[in-house]
């Protein structure tokens, strides 16, 4: 596999996960999960205004933590 | 002390600090001043960023608009945190890799096409414009409420100060304001927030408060300001009022939108390399996630306090904050059924939606209103939105001081946007249109003066925007997500990620996804504002939301005309293989 194809697949999965995170828990499936607490949060609402943003920051940092990995290595 | 010398203190320092960093980091060449000679620490620049994003709006408003919305609140957070997802992943480390100045060079580049790039000089000048046309309008009203100056006169010192630090310094000295102002703004949001907090829960990180019980009691903040809110006959707070489909595509529109703004992106031009721009889109979000998970934590809070400082207190035991901000005509009370105390429910308390207030006062002292009352509603209350941010150091019964930070952080926000955006409006006409379409042969110190006279123009054109507001400044910031989202994101993406898209195909992807979302918004908010509900939307999409759909069109025609046209040029395809080169 080319270098590119690896980061379009590394691509693909992280944005799975930033699509579940705000679109998924936060919108569509949010009454589904309701019944799971955090604190006094409902799983849902919780990631539509808090949670949500965090996992987008573990997104970029773990892309650019692989990718620059993937980088290294194709440079070699 | 009085708080206002303090604000003045306050506001003076910081602006000395601004022109300070201006004149210390003046830019020598186009370079310099386009994309501050792409020196920029990626921590820098990620402060930049989030100083550069967070607006006035964000700063005051935003806390208000989600205590009111409740839920439907949530599309602002992700909408405006989720596209540094986008950029980050897809957009800022190609455009940096490919190196030059503009959002337009690389279109104009790519699509190996003069015609292309002026079509993206418009859609960035429309956007970038009616963003800049409320910034400015922000910039008076901070200014005049802070420093109790007609709007107008706020208008032109805040023109003075921009004009200072952006023609003189262009890129590179914005950048650095920026740092300063990132600073003196986060600050000025998270004291009051800590103390507010601590008041409520006992907790003195914003964030956990939120979700924590109340101090002295096991009820958790959430629960109680849902009973409480329901009891008043409003919508739940953690749910949303709006349908599904329109909360997904306000958000998209948002995220969409955040990545294909032009003063973003551009930001991501000023580090190193591809990397540290990566890292830089990461750093943003970090700095921008502080103010931005702070903000719904704040609205909770505020919306509770306010109830419970309010609902049934006889007008005698209001506290100080109540009177003050209804002497400067933010918060009223109508006693419509004669008791003496103060009922707060929902619904508007009079026909009109602001405040008339007459010259005499009440037999308890309050401000009696020439508005005529509402009857279907027992609310008696109004309230504006904006103050739930500049009451909250009052609320919390903390020093003058904060006050007077708060002050100067809101000025902060409004002057670091309003400069962002003058930056990348003169940058596209100095360089994209005179330099690389109308006036290639002029040297790169010609260039540069260009650059600095189109700054100082813009300034003016925003100035007279700010002063002379188009009634419509409140409605058109849909218009500048949904507007980035339908035009300049798919053909940017596109250009990175496939080689085949061409030329023909991007000038008819932009034209459609401009003209599709331009008039359904035109037509829902002004040709026929009486037919703005869901039963007329397409799909049942309000305006807001409108953007995703222009984004779609705008992949289709990309799509179905790059299969009828003959494919890029060898060069061309190599630039796209140099971009993805790590």
């Amino acid at each position: 596999m080319t270098f590119w194809q690896k980061n379009l697949i590394l691509l693909s999965c992280l944005l799975f996960f930033w699509f579940l995170c705000s679109f998924g828990f936060g919108i569509l499936f949010s009454d589904y999960i309701s019944f799971i607490k955090i604190g006094g949060f409902e799983i849902g609402f919780w990631f539509s205004q808090q949670g949500s943003i965090y996992v987008f920051i573990i997104l970029i940092f773990t892309y650019s933590y692989l990718v620059e990995r993937l980088e290294r290595k194709e440079k070699k | 002390m009085e708080a206002q010398t303090l604000t003045y203190i306050f506001v003076g320092l910081s602006f000395a600090l601004y022109i300070g960093i201006a004149i210390a980091s003046r830019a020598k060449s186009t370079n310099d001043f386009y994309v501050a000679g792409k020196g920029v620490n990626p921590v820098a620049n990620g402060m930049a960023t989030a100083a550069d994003w967070m607006s006035a709006a964000s700063f005051l408003s935003m806390a208000g608009l989600i205590a009111f919305l409740g839920r439907d609140g949530s599309v602002y957070l992700m909408g405006w945190t989720g596209g540094y997802v986008l950029l980050a992943l897809l957009l800022a480390p190609y455009l940096r890799k490919y190196g030059k100045y503009t959002v337009p060079d690389f279109i104009g580049e790519r699509y190996y096409s003069n015609v292309a790039r002026v079509v993206a000089v418009i859609c960035l000048i429309f956007i970038s414009f009616t963003y800049i046309a409320g910034q400015m309008r922000g910039v008076g009203i901070v200014f005049s409420r802070f420093l109790e100056v007609e709007i107008e006169m706020g208008v032109i010192i805040g023109m003075g100060i921009v004009f200072i630090y952006a023609v003189l310094g262009g890129m590179k000295g914005i950048t650095y304001t920026q740092v300063a102002q990132y600073c003196v703004m986060i600050f000025a949001y998270l004291v009051p927030a800590i103390f507010l907090s601590m008041m409520l829960t006992g907790n003195p990180i914003p964030q956990l408060g939120f979700g924590d019980k109340l101090l002295n009691s096991d009820i958790y903040l959430i629960d109680k300001l849902d009973k409480t809110i329901i009891d008043l006959g409003f919508s739940p707070y953690t749910e949303y009022s709006k349908s599904l489909i329109d909360i997904f595509c306000i958000t998209a529109a948002l995220m969409f939108g955040t990545a294909g703004l032009p003063h973003v992106i551009v930001r991501f031009f000023t580090v190193p390399n591809m990397q540290a721009a990566r890292r830089s889109a990461g750093y943003a979000l970090v700095f921008i996630a502080i103010l931005y998970t702070t903000a719904p934590a704040v609205a909770s809070f505020a919306r509770l306090n306010f109830i419970d400082s309010v609902q049934n207190t006889s007008y005698e035991d209001a506290p100080d904050w109540f009177k003050n901000w209804e002497n400067i005509g933010l918060i009223s009370w109508m006693d419509k059924n004669q008791d003496g105390k103060m009922q707060y429910s929902s619904g508007s308390p009079f026909v009109e939606s602001r405040p008339v207030f007459a010259d005499e006062r009440g037999s308890l002292g309050q401000r009696l209103l020439e508005n005529e009352a509402n009857t279907s509603s027992s609310n008696e209350v109004y309230l504006d939105r904006d103050i739930i941010v500049l009451a909250n150091p009052e609320i919390a019964n903390l020093p003058i001081w904060v006050i007077a930070l708060v002050a100067a952080g809101g000025l902060a926000a409004a002057l670091s946007t309003a400069a962002g955006l003058l930056l990348v409006i003169s940058s596209s006409i100095s360089h994209d249109l005179m330099k690389q379409t109308f006036m290639p042969q002029i040297t790169e110190k010609k260039e540069l003066l260009y650059a600095r006279l189109a700054a100082g123009i813009t300034i003016l054109l925003a100035g007279l925007l700010g002063i002379f507001p188009p009634a419509f400044v409140a409605q058109v910031v849909a218009f500048a997500f949904g507007l980035a989202a339908s035009t300049l994101f798919p053909v940017l993406f596109m250009g990175i990620f496939s080689k085949k898209t061409t030329k023909e195909a991007a000038i008819g992807g932009m034209l459609t996804g401009l003209v599709f979302t331009f008039s359904y918004i035109v037509f829902f908010k002004f040709i026929s504002p009486e037919l703005n509900n869901s039963d007329y939307w397409l799909l049942g999409i309000s305006p807001e939301g409108i953007g995703v759909i222009g984004m779609i069109l705008n992949f289709l025609v990309m799509l179905l005309i790059t299969k009828s046209t003959k494919s890029p040029p060898e060069s061309v395809i190599n630039l796209v293989e140099t971009i993805r080169r790590p």
